[in-house]
């Protein structure tokens, strides 16, 4: 009984001074600061910033190799948070939100094929373009849903659509579309256009019924080109993010439907 | 030149229905010259073709309109005399979109006088315009001269990948061809294409294989055939009667994928490739479609290069099936017509073999170098199906030609696990589809495969960018 209560006793001395002397020499200075950033950054680990998770923007923020601001999911708020441990001017940032560049839902835009093959836009893409007849427009399968860290975005009648409430903006499904058609755009902006067909009008109209067809009658309305509300590329308008126009009255003076004002769901689009 | 039995089966394979009486008793006809062509800058693997006309250009049958682009690209040739309307991005039949000038070849110069479709006339008689390349005599002229002959007539390989000939035919220093194997399995269902070839212009394949064989350095050459084919194997026989060297005519058992490379080259003479990125030329083969081999022949013997191909049109929904000589560039539903159109409406429309060819939502998509076939199927023919969970029959694994466990790789696939399907190799599956062929719980296998391999390869790509930024700093 002695010998066991002196060899275990013997054994938890030799590993507390092993222990104490691991503690001195072998210890990794960590910067406090890494996990007061940490604690700032919101948690969400979505990768959005470019790093990967949060810790990895917190160390990346200390070392000085990451910009401040780059959080999308924090904004302002976190930024300057940041800016006051570190001591660096806090960047101003605007809430950006994804937007689906893309109005045409099943009885809108026609269909020229049956898919059922693998539920994923990405896929679909592969299998001669996707069965959307228009070959710009969002296919519907998900892939963006599927990446959402948030559960943003969800798809109704073969569209999907992002409710700006929950987005954070970090951009996974930017990058997951393989038609390119979402986009990060601020989130005070109220009016779009869903559309991203640049073909001219008579070819956008044979495949969607709410395609735009470039008539340049929103730019008009918006009062002109000098107003720079919008921008061209082809047949597509495109709403000019760093001058967005407010009037929401040129909306409904849309010939082809595929504007809208705040096209996210809590307006119930 | 002897014939001989493949005494080498490979594992797994499928048999599905076949059916090429449809149009394996039609002599390749040759049709009119289109009003409008569609010519894609990419018709073959790689870099796409630089296009060197613009609108408003008036372009003579073969004159170059695209140039080759990179080391991995093909240039492209005018099919036919006419106006280039536009130059715009087209649909390919494979999905993507490139760039393709669209020739209306109905149009004249001012100044010319106005026949009626005078391209027409001159080629249904058969007529050769004067020779656009100089021709070649394939016995005097140096490898070189043959290689570059093979590189300006644009020929890539006309088996349905579209890789660049002139590359092929080149290895690079330190390896060796020590067989050169011509291509005839054409295991692909519905299309006689390549037999109707076989059949009727022998003896271009044989001026194609000559002129390969010295290019490649004089290896042995394997022809191999399916034994579905006996007309083909009597008519090639007798072609290559009298020629010299190691030649055999090796006759395969029918048994899908017979046609892929790498079961052609077990078939023929039991060597194995290794997993990619090894290449055949890396055991010491190259294969050839023997389409591709009558395109060097013409390319080199009368100077034409490679503008038209023998394209099978068929299914039970066209009113004709044929076996047709057409521009590249012809639009199917130009091809449709001239087969006497639609019997029924087509359900399904099919840009190559029903096993590996892509299915297409519109006929205004055009046809390329590679385009083997086009199928109308009716809805008699195309199964409705819905997928179901996995029931672990294991037929897909029997089933799969290159040894892989399918079903895994789909179930890791559909669970987003894209590492553990690379894992199970998934980069060597050759896209055969005999996996979702046998699969009686209708699960579209073979796209879990391309979905896996398409994230691996721009994983690739993007880690490739990263570490050449990286070398750059």
């Amino acid at each position: 009984m002695a010998t066991a209560i002196l060899i275990i006793a013997g054994i938890g001395m030799v590993a507390a001074v092993a222990l104490a002397v691991a503690d001195r020499y072998l210890s990794v200075k960590e910067d406090p600061r890494i996990g007061m950033v940490t604690a700032e950054l919101p948690g969400a680990n979505c990768g959005g910033c470019g790093f990967a998770g949060c810790d990895g923007y917190a160390r990346a923020l200390v070392a000085g190799t990451a910009p401040n601001g780059a959080c999308a999911a924090g904004g302002d708020a976190v930024a300057k948070a940041v800016a006051k441990i570190l001591g660096v001017e806090a960047a101003a940032t605007e809430r950006r939100v994804a937007l689906v560049r893309c109005c045409g839902t099943r009885s809108e835009a026609i269909r020229v094929g049956d898919y059922n093959g693998i539920c994923d836009c990405n896929v679909a893409a592969m299998t001669a373009g996707g069965d959307k007849g228009c070959t710009y427009g969002c296919l519907g399968y998900g892939a963006c849903a599927n990446v959402c860290p948030k559960g943003a975005i969800s798809v109704h009648d073969g569209l999907a659509k992002v409710d700006k409430r929950l987005c954070i903006g970090c951009g996974k499904c930017v990058r997951a579309c393989p038609k390119h058609i979402i986009e990060l755009v601020p989130a005070s902006a109220t009016i779009h256009v869903l559309c991203a067909n640049p073909d001219k009008g008579p070819s956008v109209r044979k495949v969607c019924g709410v395609g735009c067809m470039g008539c340049h009658l929103c730019e008009k309305n918006s009062g002109g080109k000098e107003a720079g509300h919008f921008t061209f590329q082809g047949f597509l308008a495109k709403v000019n993010y760093d001058n967005p126009p407010t009037d929401g009255a040129i909306v409904a003076k849309c010939p082809a439907k595929c504007m809208v004002e705040d096209s996210h769901f809590e307006s119930g689009h | 030149m002897r014939t001989v039995k493949s005494p080498f089966k490979f594992k797994g394979g499928v048999h599905p229905d076949y059916n090429k009486e449809l149009a394996r008793d039609k002599a390749i006809e040759r049709m009119p010259v289109p009003a409008e062509l569609v010519v894609s800058m990419s018709q073959h693997l790689g870099a796409p073709a630089k296009c060197l006309v613009k609108a408003g250009d008036f372009v003579k049958r073969g004159q170059l309109i695209g140039e080759k682009n990179g080391f991995i690209s093909v240039c492209v040739r005018a099919p036919a005399d006419g106006k280039v309307v536009a130059v715009e991005k087209r649909l390919g039949p494979a999905g993507g979109k490139a760039d393709a000038v669209i020739f209306d070849t109905t149009a004249k110069p001012e100044g010319e006088p106005a026949e009626p479709n005078n391209q027409t006339i001159k080629q249904s008689n058969n007529q050769t315009i004067s020779p656009i390349l100089p021709p070649l005599d394939w016995k005097a002229a140096s490898r070189e001269e043959l290689l570059k002959r093979v590189e300006e007539a644009g020929i890539c390989g006309m088996g349905g990948a579209g890789f660049p000939t002139n590359v092929k035919l080149n290895p690079p220093p330190g390896k060796r061809c020590e067989y050169l194997i011509l291509n005839g399995a054409e295991c692909e269902p519905y299309l006689t294409a390549d037999f109707r070839l076989m059949l009727e212009r022998a003896d271009r394949i044989r001026v194609g294989v000559e002129i390969m064989r010295k290019i490649l350095g004089g290896p042995a050459v394997r022809i191999a055939i399916e034994e579905n084919k006996p007309e083909a194997i009597a008519a090639m026989e007798k072609a290559f009667a009298d020629i010299e060297g190691n030649v055999e005519i090796v006759v395969l058992p029918v048994l899908y994928p017979q046609g892929s490379e790498k079961h052609q080259i077990f078939a023929t003479v039991g060597r194995v490739v290794p997993e990619p990125p090894a290449l055949p030329i890396d055991v010491g083969f190259v294969v050839e479609n023997l389409g591709t081999g009558a395109a060097i022949g013409d390319a080199v013997e009368k100077g034409d290069p490679l503008l038209e191909r023998v394209t099978t049109v068929s299914g039970d929904a066209v009113a004709e099936p044929k076996n047709v000589l057409a521009p590249s560039g012809t639009k199917y539903s130009d091809l449709i017509a001239f087969c006497g159109g639609e019997k029924v409406p087509p359900a399904k429309l099919i840009s190559g073999g029903t096993m590996m060819g892509f299915a297409v939502s519109t006929p205004e998509i055009a046809t390329t170098k590679t385009t083997s076939g086009l199928l109308l199927l009716s809805s008699k023919r195309v199964f409705q199906y819905s997928s179901q969970a996995c029931i672990n029959c294991g037929r897909c694994v029997r089933a799969c030609p290159m040894n892989l466990n399918a079903a895994e790789i789909a179930k890791a696939v559909e669970s987003d696990d894209v590492k553990a399907a690379e894992d199970l190799h998934v980069m060597t599956c050759i896209e055969c589809g005999a996996c979702s062929f046998s699969c009686p719980a209708y699960r579209p296998i073979t796209q879990f495969c391309r979905r896996a391999k398409n994230s691996i390869r721009a994983r690739m790509a993007a880690e490739k960018a990263k570490a050449a930024a990286a070398a750059a700093k």
